[in-house]
């Protein structure tokens, strides 16, 4: 039953929207994922288990994050605990299947914490298919500090999210954004970083300088950002774990900006604009050796590389609207991929390579949409006065961009949706908050 | 800043007609010694010499950063995506490059702008092309380029804060900044 049900899952995961439905979205737009909802799969996650006394507010918080995190992928939907017959009150007592079938429960977590004499944490969970009388995979133990308490219950719900959908994680992530605040004329901006969920925010520059559009390195370890503190856009990159940074080399009265990382990690590719004309370059970000890509007079930005590095898909306006293009990783001619009515911009790879994100700007709205590499399959996922800059969860199933709302108060915030169109939903933020990266799945 | 906006824009129709007027009384007054006394004098908003026409530094002196910013006009106003500057922003430019030529000691930023409607990063290009258009006129009307900068802001810092085309065709623009030259 269960089998059946996470195959179905699964499926829905990866293709959900006919292509007819693409059609339709682009009429009048409202997508906001009232349609074709799947029914979430039920599962019971009694509280984790405290094998000691020091543990108990600790398994209490850990299950609650693990909960919270399924639930947020809108695939799941969790038993309330009053609805249980049965309870887990040892790790390792036997299971009463038909207790938790009786409530129709499909999936059930059981977890226990202790907390070893030198402070540190272990947590070990085994996830059952209910219905098959079984586990699904193996147990699993985390260890950790109790500050990085969070992170364990992210790598449980990754490994139960995993088992079930067949996808690979991505809560145990991080998401590097430009907090916002301030009036519109007058907005401050300072980069942040958080976990996936909001929590645990770090605020990686002070706010006397606009800063844009933060990138992870291919290992999460660096940052690639825009800053205007030397009075000019430029671009610096930052170690996370020092906040030490330093500006890649440009030439007096050059803006550079769109930076991003090659998968190799040493090699950026971005915006240079001199003399009013925008060109996409790469630079070896050790030598600071840089090599144009492209040389037309339109405009060439945000440039994002495919996963294997082999190829790049950029904006370019060239044809008199901005739309995507992809090349060579070492430049050459380009093939024009969007061809749809409207403006197409800053295009990204998706980490899985099948697909990539983009803005769209047609008849006053923006959306979040995606693509196949070559063009085809277009699907629109969001539609308001303002969304753009889309980023990928690492596992290439779901998609956090920045909403802005209108009028003289327009804010920014950090939405997330999966490629699907559903589960639209807004990312906690204290107060505005922009141009989210999300990094890869942490060690 | 609003108020200031509004000031200025409908400024410039009017500033239109009396661009000549001023431009020539200005040439009729030249004195080489008479700008003398602005050296190194403050940057934009900054101070004037003495002997100008009006209160030193108000905008009724034409040697002042207020009369450049406030009489001639600062700045040039663009059509959604374009950077091409029309006939009418054309005289304002005169202006300003007739204003540089005079007032030696002063160089100058331009800044590029865009409204709202636009991807981030496609608003800093586009607001570079629009700063650029600015410089490429003041040079081809004889100001140095090495007294030109241009920077572009793109979406980053509108002037006008409604989302409607009576905001967004204010912040289309490009704003040239004057200051204190590094040379005095």
């Amino acid at each position: 039953m269960m089998k059946r049900l996470l195959t179905l899952l699964a499926a829905l995961l990866v293709f959900a929207v006919p292509a007819s439905k693409a059609v339709a979205q682009s009429g009048p737009l409202r997508i906001e994922i009232t349609e074709g909802v799947i029914e979430p799969l039920p599962f019971a996650n009694p509280a984790f288990v405290a094998e000691n006394a020091a543990a108990t507010e600790l398994a209490r918080n850990l299950s609650r994050v693990v909960s919270e995190d399924l639930i947020g992928t809108g695939l799941f939907r969790e038993i309330p605990s009053s609805a249980f017959i049965s309870q887990i009150t040892s790790f390792n007592s036997p299971v009463q299947f038909s207790d938790w079938r009786a409530i129709n429960a499909q999936a059930l977590i059981s977890g226990a914490v202790s907390v070893g004499s030198d402070g540190s944490v272990f947590v070990k969970f085994r996830l059952y298919d209910v219905f098959a009388g079984q586990e699904l995979g193996d147990g699993l133990q985390f260890n950790g500090t109790q500050a990085g308490w969070r992170r364990m219950a992210h790598k449980v719900a990754d490994a139960v999210y995993s088992r079930i959908t067949g996808e690979g994680g991505y809560f145990d992530s991080r998401v590097v954004y430009v907090a916002e605040s301030g009036p519109k004329d007058d907005r401050r901006k300072r980069l942040a970083i958080m976990d996936y969920d909001g929590a645990n925010v770090q605020f990686l520059t002070d706010s006397n300088a606009i800063v844009l559009a933060p990138r992870f390195s291919p290992t999460g370890d660096r940052i690639l950002y825009t800053s205007y503190e030397s009075g000019f856009p430029r671009i610096y990159v930052m170690d996370v774990a020092s906040v030490g940074r330093r500006a890649l080399p440009t030439l007096e009265g050059d803006m550079s900006f769109a930076p991003r990382f090659a998968p190799d990690g040493n090699t950026v590719v971005y915006s240079l604009t001199t003399g009013g004309n925008t060109d996409i370059y790469r630079m070896d970000i050790n030598s600071g050796n840089a090599t144009r890509l492209t040389s037309t007079p339109s405009i060439e930005t945000a440039p994002s590389f495919s996963p294997d590095g082999s190829r790049i898909v950029f904006e370019s306006d060239r044809s008199g609207t901005q739309q995507l293009y992809i090349m060579s990783a070492q430049g050459g001619e380009p093939q024009r991929i969007s061809f749809g009515q409207g403006r197409y911009g800053t295009p990204v790879w998706s980490p899985r390579g099948d697909l990539i994100a983009f803005t769209k700007q047609s008849k006053g709205r923006f959306h979040i949409g995606v693509m196949r590499t070559d063009g085809a399959e277009e699907r629109l996922l969001t539609a308001s006065f303002l969304d753009e800059g889309p980023t990928w969860a690492p596992n290439g199933r779901v998609i956090m961009f920045t909403r802005e709302s209108q009028g003289e108060t327009g804010t920014a915030s950090l939405y997330s949706v999966d490629i699907s169109g559903r589960n639209l939903k807004r990312i906690p933020t204290e107060g505005g908050a922009s141009d989210p990266a999300w990094s890869p799945l942490q060690r | 800043m609003t108020h200031n906006m509004n000031g200025a824009s409908s400024m410039n129709f009017t500033a239109r007609s009396f661009l000549l007027v001023s431009v020539l009384a200005l040439a009729a007054c030249t004195n080489p010694d008479r700008f003398d006394s602005a050296n190194g004098a403050g940057g934009a908003g900054g101070v004037g010499g003495t002997g100008g026409i009006g209160a030193p530094g108000s905008a009724s002196d034409p040697r002042s950063p207020a009369y450049f910013q406030q009489t001639i006009g600062d700045r040039v106003l663009f059509v959604v995506d374009q950077s091409s500057i029309t006939p009418q922003y054309q005289s304002v430019l005169d202006g300003q490059a007739q204003w540089l030529m005079t007032n030696t000691d002063y160089v100058a930023i331009i800044e590029g702008h865009a409204d709202e409607q636009g991807t981030r990063e496609y608003n800093l290009a586009l607001g570079a092309r629009r700063a650029n258009a600015v410089q490429e006129y003041l040079i081809s009307r004889g100001v140095a380029p090495s007294r030109l900068r241009v920077i572009s802001y793109g979406k980053e810092r509108p002037i006008e804060l409604c989302s409607d085309e009576a905001c967004y065709s204010q912040n289309r623009r490009a704003v040239t900044i004057i200051s204190a030259g590094l040379s005095s």
